[in-house]
């Protein structure tokens, strides 16, 4: 029996490996996916090639429902596909003679000309003709589609800070006693305990933060909205507790037991050596500890739907309804019509939402991934 | 260890000495200028050396001169660490086994291997042993019955586990996980043998086995042992080559290292004055 | 008199962040034991036979006779459809990443940054992609190929929520099957290699055996996960209310997660339906909780069994 790899070559191995290969790739394929499909919604509104101004043009005649097709009416209509579904040819007749009437009644509006998804009236206040000065507002319904994603923007940003400043003292300072001072024994029951909390669904949290956190904190602080950005921030911080206290109990561990046993057998305490010794030392990874935390908060979605009021009012008050970027996709898009401005919108606004959560992921893995190596070279 | 362990008197010598490695007829094992490079950094420097059949052959040095690395090239397991390069040439029973085309899952067969730690499956001892043969396409329950017997009796486990051979093999002392897996490598009936310091890591009665038991398996293979217990290297083996930070120093019958070396640097290794 | 090594006073300053951190800890302990006992003290009592097995054909809202079998029924269906798509994938990336990847090399490094990517991308984003990729793109595909007038594939389904939640547990499943190879003592690997076998042979005959207990677990997590997610299956598949449960891969389903947010947002009366409400969240609680604690326990074993190998 030769050792010469003679005709048969060991195909099936060769074969395996590369389809082993592939569907490992499958996973840089679903981020990318991810990008495509949720940008290609998205896309046209950014290059400016929609126009809600198009819409608001003046109706067609009754006798168009003959010439258009099912999907342009539905479209023009402003009808969901169910409901479409479900109308018969006297009832989409009439809508459209309404249409006309409504028309005709409607004052000449210099707002309905406006293309409201371009880009000024995203971003900077506009002063619309109903309003006395220019304002920041999301208003997607009736005649004119107001999209200014300011208001979002900071409703998603309040809610976070408050979620940081309640979560982040709380499960630094757990992990920093956890990981160095505990009890070894008390240890290997506190953390996974900690833990657990994440296997509380985030609609769970909603709910209870709804029910019973609400009327708790608003008799305690006796402010005037029961639903508020604060109180959807407590909440919120209580999703992204978990995550922030496992990165940081990671970090803080992996620091060489070494340094703390050199500082203890100079006659420092337990808590000056994680204080001056390995606190320090972790640094990078309680940062990226953060960063991924607020990472988590701006992309939570249940709990800011249930518990934040739902206003999308430009205010720096903390203690007035608010309404997120995630939760209002998660409210609206079930109301638009597929292909519309406003169901591109909603797109641009998760497109946004995914460049931010992508930045701050990959900011927080460079930094775990350097402190690993530092912390490595080190030893 | 020495103390526990006068040198035996080993069956070589009574029968006279074997024939300087210079005279060896039927060498199985043959390199030529073989190098090896870990990235940059050179392993092994042009080593040749001619390895005879059915004799047992230790490599000594101290850790890190090359010899597991060495022992490594015979059957190919460096290729699994992928910085690593080889040059030069290396003939089993004639045949290059460096080359590309070279099915090393043959080869393997072929060169059966024992690690320093033991490393028995998380199986039950009977299938320990049968999983080369289930491997190489033997199916048969009796031709599996006999052959496991006949490993395990050829390991001198036999007797300590024939009741228990559908057990975990993970309840076996450390001895006797280590005979085992020489039974599992004996199995699939390979040519040569190698061992790399497979007693190190066992108590001295164990050890003890482990060293009657390669006594006894080179009447059938060719055993080459990496050791770094000099006493091991006397009780054992016929050849005894001793390499020094990636090269070979010297290769030559075990009793001539042992008592008349010709380089000062074997000297002062087996004198113990470094290593 | 004080002999050298008698204990010190101690330093206040050390005793005093001690006493704070150790309170911090003890909080989050505590507002996880307050949420836990209110939950189940207020839901407890809602959790009845009828109300497991009951359907929803009486009144949703009526907290007297509501069940949530169709709820328990589409979870159930949506998670374990789900493990179908995410189980090959998640585990074959583990195993190419821990026993074929050259460690450094720059593919091996995207891919270790996609799937820790895709575990921070926010759930209501896969949301988005569920309706932009799997209904409209694929199941729109499906329909103008079979030529159907009436979307059959290109509309909220069972399929295709499962596939969302899929892509979304990815992670968890490669995380907790490469912990569980990384377990196996690396000799066992070497002495398969050295008995002739072939790589292949000796990921399916040794390392994959020894990893089940990690892929077990893998599985198990990303079903806890999965099942208390509520965004990505909002606009996927879950619906408000059916008569019926899902009776092919087409169709729409009720959902635990989804009749909690339901409760919280839609109903007629929240405090009057609130007994139907935590009663959902204690079956929901008992699913999530009871899976996370047997894959706690698998966890420490695998954690014990590789600091033993290593």
């Amino acid at each position: 029996m030769g050792i010469r790899r003679g005709h048969q070559a060991r195909l099936g191995e060769v074969i395996a490996e590369k389809l082993i290969l592939a569907i490992s790739l499958s996973t840089i394929a679903m981020v990318f996916l991810i990008f495509l499909f949720v940008g290609r919604e998205a896309f046209p509104v950014l290059l400016g090639r929609v126009s809600s101004a198009a819409a608001q043009e003046k109706p067609l005649p009754v006798e168009a429902m003959n010439t258009l097709t099912p999907a342009q009416l539905r479209a023009y209509l402003g009808l969901s596909a169910q409901e479409f579904s479900s109308m018969d040819r006297d009832t989409i007749q009439s809508l459209m003679e309404v249409r006309i009437e409504a028309s005709a009644e409607e004052k000449p509006s210099r707002d309905a000309e406006l293309n409201t998804v371009a880009w000024r009236y995203l971003l900077f206040p506009f002063q619309w003709s109903d309003y006395d000065k220019p304002v920041y507002v999301w208003q997607p319904v009736s005649g004119i589609h107001k999209y200014n994603i300011m208001p979002l923007v900071v409703g998603s940003l309040k809610t976070t800070i408050v979620a940081l400043l309640f979560a982040v003292p709380l499960s630094l300072a757990a992990a920093i006693y956890v990981s160095q001072l505990a009890n070894p024994r008390w240890k290997e029951w506190i953390k996974p305990a900690i833990e657990m909390l994440s296997a509380v669904p985030s609609v769970v949290l909603g709910a209870f933060a709804l029910l019973v956190l609400a009327t708790a904190l608003q008799s305690l602080f006796g402010y005037q909205y029961r639903l508020n950005a604060f109180l959807a921030g407590i909440a919120l911080g209580l999703t992204c507790v978990p995550v922030i206290f496992s990165i940081a109990e990671d970090a803080l561990t992996s620091v060489p037991r070494s340094y703390t046993q050199a500082a203890l057998a100079l006659g420092a305490s337990k808590w000056a050596a994680a204080w001056q010794i390995v606190v320090p030392a972790a640094i990078p990874g309680l940062f990226a500890a953060v960063v991924l935390g607020f990472g988590r908060c701006i992309g939570e979605t249940m709990v800011v739907l249930i518990a934040s009021g739902n206003a999308a009012i430009l205010s720096p008050s903390l203690i007035e309804p608010v309404r997120t970027i995630t939760a209002t996709i998660a409210a609206e898009l079930g109301e638009t019509v597929v292909g519309g401005h406003h169901y591109r919108m909603l797109f641009v606004l998760g497109t946004l939402l995914f460049i931010v959560t992508f930045l701050t992921n990959l900011a927080g893995d460079v930094v775990i991934h350097r402190l690993k190596g530092r912390l490595e070279g080190k030893k | 260890m020495s103390d526990v362990f006068p040198p035996r008197p080993r069956p070589a010598t009574e029968s006279g000495s074997p024939p300087s490695p210079e005279a060896v007829q039927r060498s199985i094992i043959e390199t030529e200028g073989l190098s090896l490079f870990y990235g940059k950094a050179q392993a092994l420097k042009s080593i040749s050396l001619k390895i005879q059949e059915k004799v047992v052959t230790a490599f000594i040095g101290p850790s890190g001169c090359g010899k597991s690395t060495f022992l490594r090239c015979f059957n190919r397991m460096n290729d699994l660490i992928d910085t690593v390069r080889v040059q030069g040439q290396c003939r089993i029973g004639g045949e290059d086994i460096l080359g590309p085309d070279v099915d090393v899952i043959e080869l393997r067969k072929r060169v059966g291997m024992v690690f320093q730690k033991s490393n028995p499956f998380p199986k039950s001892i009977f299938e320990n042993i049968a999983y080369g043969l289930r491997l190489h396409g033997t199916r048969d329950r009796k031709t599996l019955d006999e052959v496991v017997e006949r490993s395990l009796r050829g390991a001198a486990l036999w007797d300590e586990v024939k009741d228990r051979l559908h057990e975990s093999a993970l309840g076996l002392s450390g001895g006797q996980q280590q005979r085992l897996c020489i039974a599992r490598a004996i199995a699939i009936r390979p040519e040569i043998l190698l061992m790399d310091e497979p007693a190190s890591a066992l108590d001295p009665i164990a050890t003890m086995k482990v060293e009657e038991l390669i006594l006894d398996l080179k009447k059938e293979f060719t055993i080459v042992i990496v050791t770094h217990n000099m006493q091991q290297a006397t009780r054992i083996s016929d050849y005894t080559a001793f390499f020094y930070i990636g090269e070979l120093i010297e290769y030559d019958r075990t009793t001539r290292i042992f008592t008349n070396p010709q380089r000062k640097q074997t000297e002062d290794y087996v004198t113990g004055r470094f290593g | 008199m004080k002999g050298r090594f008698n204990k010190p006073s101690i330093d206040p300053v050390a005793a005093f962040f001690t006493g704070l951190t150790g309170l911090a800890t003890l909080f989050i302990l505590a507002i996880l034991g307050v949420i836990l006992g209110y939950l189940f003290w207020r839901g407890g009592g809602q959790v009845s036979w009828h109300f497991i097995t009951g359907g929803t054909d009486t009144d949703m809202f009526d907290a007297s006779r509501a069940g949530i079998f169709p709820m328990i029924i589409g979870t159930a269906a949506r998670v374990l459809l789900m493990t179908v798509f995410v189980i090959p994938v998640g585990v074959i990336t583990a195993i190419y990443l821990t026993e074929y990847a050259r460690s450094g090399s720059l593919l091996t490094r995207f891919i270790r940054s996609a799937v820790n990517n895709l575990a921070g991308v926010p759930s209501i984003v896969f949301g988005l992609f569920g309706v932009g990729f799997f209904i409209s793109f694929l199941g729109g595909s499906l329909d103008s190929l079979s030529g159907s007038p009436e979307p059959h594939w290109g509309k909220p389904a069972l399929l295709w929520a499962s596939l969302t939640l899929a892509v979304m547990t990815v992670p968890v499943v490669i995380v907790a099957t490469e912990e569980a190879l990384k377990a196996i003592q690396p000799g066992l690997r070497e002495a398969s290699l050295a008995l002739g076998a072939t790589k292949l042979e000796t990921i399916l005959r040794i390392v994959l055996p020894n990893a089940l207990p990690g892929i077990l677990t893998g599985g198990i997590l990303a079903i806890s996960r999965a099942a208390g997610e509520v965004a990505p299956i909002l606009f996927t598949g879950a619906a408000y209310y059916l008569r019926d449960t899902p009776k092919s891969l087409t169709d729409q389903f009720m959902d635990l997660a989804y009749h909690v947010y339901v409760l919280s947002t839609q109903s007629p009366n929240v405090e009057l339906t609130s007994p139907i409400l935590f009663g959902t969240v204690v079956v929901l609680l008992a699913l999530t909780f009871g899976l996370n604690l047997i894959a706690v326990i698998v966890r420490s074993r695998i954690r014990r069994q590789m600091r033993a190998a290593h």
